[in-house]
């Protein structure tokens, strides 16, 4: 299967990878994985006092694609609100990165890595 | 020849259940080999050899079905009537994901341990432990057969792909290990 240059771009020079404190208050985490495939994904973002990301860091075990997939999303997260970052789109990041349709998945995982990353952002806020 | 509509565990005479005497498998299996094996149909006609091969091809897909705890429990799943859809669904738990990705983490560390031979056996004996365990709750929640234990059932499915999986990869690692001595 051709992966194209910027899934091949972000597996080769994937950004922000890495961890932030997920003991943190202000650090909301998601951790996700597809059986099928058996990857697993951690998205963390840091979230200001106006409820503005402005810090993204995952790390991710599986294909070119999942890699690609939360590469991305964590550079379109950054400087976004909590609402503005709910509303990404799988498909969004399915057609930034030309997944082929077998690969979609893999961008669906990083959509509810995000969602679920906010989710639990909120939940130690006590607004979840 | 035989009954294509029979269920895997029917062609082979067994009951239908998660337990299984893979002896008994692997004796029926080599009696059905026999029966339909495409040598023993080469003068016969066009109608029967196709059968002959469509009943090895089945016979043999069965057997590796059925041979493999992980996919007899999503054939057994499937037979009982509960839906796996193999691309959707992501795993809802977190302290399991989070213990995947320490466990990768760690295994992708095993070249930079003072012994990595020792460190990576170790793992092996860790996530072997783990699949072990969740085998062994399989067979429990597969037997029970009532509808809240094959949900479960199908939980404990979802891990053991992500824990097949990681073993691999450890045995990728141990292959990469033996290279290098």
């Amino acid at each position: 299967m051709a992966y194209s240059d910027k899934v091949i771009d972000h597996y080769e020079r994937p950004r922000n990878v890495g961890t932030l404190d997920k003991d943190a208050v202000n650090v909301g985490t998601g951790m996700v994985g597809a059986p099928a495939c058996g990857d697993v994904m951690r998205l963390q973002i840091q979230v200001n006092g106006e409820g503005v990301i402005e810090d993204a860091k995952f790390k991710t075990y599986g294909c070119g694609s999942a890699i690609a997939s939360s590469s991305l999303l964590t550079e379109w997260v950054k400087g976004k609100t909590l609402d503005e970052a709910r509303l990404i789109k799988n498909s969004q990041i399915a057609d930034e990165l030309a997944l082929p349709p077998v690969k979609v998945h893999c961008s669906v995982l990083a959509e509810d890595a995000i969602k679920a990353a906010i989710a639990d952002y909120q939940s130690k806020q006590g607004t979840g | 020849m035989f009954d294509f509509s029979k269920n895997y565990f029917e062609l082979f005479g067994l009951p239908v259940g998660f337990r299984l005497d893979t002896a008994q498998l692997a004796a029926r299996y080599r009696e059905l080999q026999k029966v339909v094996h495409p040598d023993r149909f080469a003068a016969a006609d066009a109608g029967s050899q196709r059968l002959s091969l469509q009943g090895a091809t089945l016979v043999n897909e069965a057997f590796a079905t059925l041979k493999d705890p992980l996919k007899r429990a999503q054939y057994l799943l499937a037979l009982r009537g509960v839906e796996q859809d193999p691309q959707k669904s992501t795993l809802n738990d977190p302290a399991f994901l989070m213990q995947q990705m320490e466990l990768r983490e760690a295994l992708a560390a095993v070249s930079s341990a003072q012994d990595p031979r020792a460190r990576l056996d170790a793992l092996l004996d860790e996530i072997g432990g783990m699949i072990k365990h969740q085998l062994a709750r399989l067979a429990v929640q597969l037997e029970d057969g009532g509808a809240d234990q094959l949900a479960a059932a199908a939980e404990t499915i979802q891990k053991m792909q992500f824990l097949n999986k990681l073993h691999a990869q450890a045995e990728a690692i141990e292959a990469d290990l033996e290279e290098a001595i």
